[in-house]
């Protein structure tokens, strides 16, 4: 995984992105979803981009079920937007670079 | 940035394409669309491509091919194509603010999944309502789910999410699913399918908070409706070529496939050619994509020594 993305689990769910003092790109995925990879260089990107303003990571839904339940993920990829604790927006699908940049300005 | 060979596409087809473009030196740029790899990225065990006994997944061997186009030089760069001015070469093509010339250009955009096109299908998309098996099967264990559809790739999806869901019930509005003999035995075999025919979907119910809960099915023979409960639905009606940024430039059929001259990639534009699932509404598989990928590598080279 690149530099400037974490990697969100059950453990560190709560104190990496509820407790966040900056919005929280979450981006939920998996290893066996297609759309998921070819998301993740612009996940990467967005995460350089935004770096130090939006914190930005990917939660593996196959190991870390709990938080998936806990947000109704229903399909992936599942971008969420934290921000204090809530989800203040979101994407689903493979959307485009643009969608996910329009999203977090919105947020700051 | 201007290249001998842009690759718009990066399917068997575009890949193929780049790994001979980049083996003749022609330094091809591949730009890679919205859904890099392709179809086959949203499909599991590939058994049918020669070279694999055992079969392959479709991301690895998608993977592979990448590799392989990177080694020989090709350069792969996740961008979109959303506009081209194919006029005359050089070509000017764009992907958001990026600006690239070329003078050949390969079209293998492939298609892309059809939808019913209802709306309740585009609300409730990611929640309930999936184009991709593969991806959304997971997050419906013990469920029931429909799979609309009667080819392959109804088949294949109702098939593999028979892995998760307590009970997998295929949509088809005739009377006779149009798939290969071998995945209409298996899907008839799998105890946890069963097949409503000559139903079509009208309306998918439910809200983004609550999910999918149910369908309206209208019966294609008498025209009854009724609804029927389910927790998902799959689409797998089939696919639309991906030609909307090359429409009235491009040469396209009735359907939108692009028009190739029989034998060879050539579309009407000197210069452009086209490989793939984009101008190939017959065979539509992984091989014969690759095979006119190659085609169109050999006839750019080739347009390139006498132009």
């Amino acid at each position: 995984m690149a530099d400037n993305v974490i990697e969100f689990n059950d453990q560190n769910f709560d104190s990496e992105v509820l407790e966040s003092k900056t919005p929280v790109l979450v981006d939920f995925w998996a290893v066996w979803c297609g759309p998921c990879k070819a998301i993740a260089p612009i996940i990467e990107e967005i995460a350089n981009d935004f770096n130090g303003k939006v914190s930005v990571g990917k939660v593996d839904v196959d190991n870390n079920n709990q938080v998936a339940m806990k947000y109704g993920i229903r399909s992936i990829p599942t971008l969420l937007l934290f921000n204090n604790g809530e989800v203040v927006d979101q994407v689903i699908g493979n959307v485009g670079k643009e969608s996910i940049e329009s999203m977090l300005s919105k947020a700051l | 940035m201007h290249k001998k060979v842009i690759i718009i596409g990066s399917g068997p087809a575009g890949l193929t394409a780049a790994v001979y473009a980049a083996r003749a030196n022609l330094e091809p740029l591949v730009l890679e669309g919205s859904q890099p790899g392709g179809q086959l990225t949203i499909t599991t065990d590939v058994e049918n491509f020669p070279g694999f006994p055992e079969g392959i997944m479709g991301p690895d061997l998608m993977d592979d091919m990448r590799k392989q186009a990177i080694r020989f030089g090709a350069q792969c760069e996740y961008k979109v194509v959303d506009k081209a001015d194919l006029s005359q070469s050089p070509f000017t093509i764009w992907a958001k603010d990026e600006k690239y010339t070329a003078d050949t250009v390969i079209v293998s955009t492939g298609a892309s999944a059809r939808l019913l096109g209802l709306k309740s299908e585009k609300e409730l998309m990611g929640y309930g309502v999936s184009a991709c098996a593969t991806c959304d099967g997971f997050f419906f264990k013990e469920k029931e789910i429909l799979v609309v559809g009667g080819g392959d790739s109804a088949a294949e999806e109702a098939i593999f999410l028979t892995k998760f869901a307590s009970k997998v019930t295929i949509i088809h509005r005739r009377d006779e699913l149009r798939a290969s003999k071998i995945m209409q035995e298996r899907v008839f075999e799998n105890n946890n399918i069963e097949i409503l025919w000559n139903n079509s979907v009208e309306d998918i119910l439910g809200t983004k908070d609550s999910g999918v809960t149910g369908v309206v099915l209208k019966n294609t023979v008498s025209g009854e409706l009724k609804e029927m409960s389910c927790d998902g639905v799959f689409m797998a009606i089939g696919h639309i070529p991906n030609t909307k940024v090359f429409k009235n430039q491009i040469d396209l059929d009735d359907k939108g496939y692009i028009i190739t001259k029989p034998g060879s990639t050539n579309t009407n534009i000197p210069g452009v050619f086209a490989c793939g699932d984009v101008q190939d509404q017959i065979y539509r598989q992984a091989v014969t994509a690759a095979g006119t990928g190659c085609m169109s590598a050999i006839d750019a080279e080739r347009w390139l020594e006498e132009n």
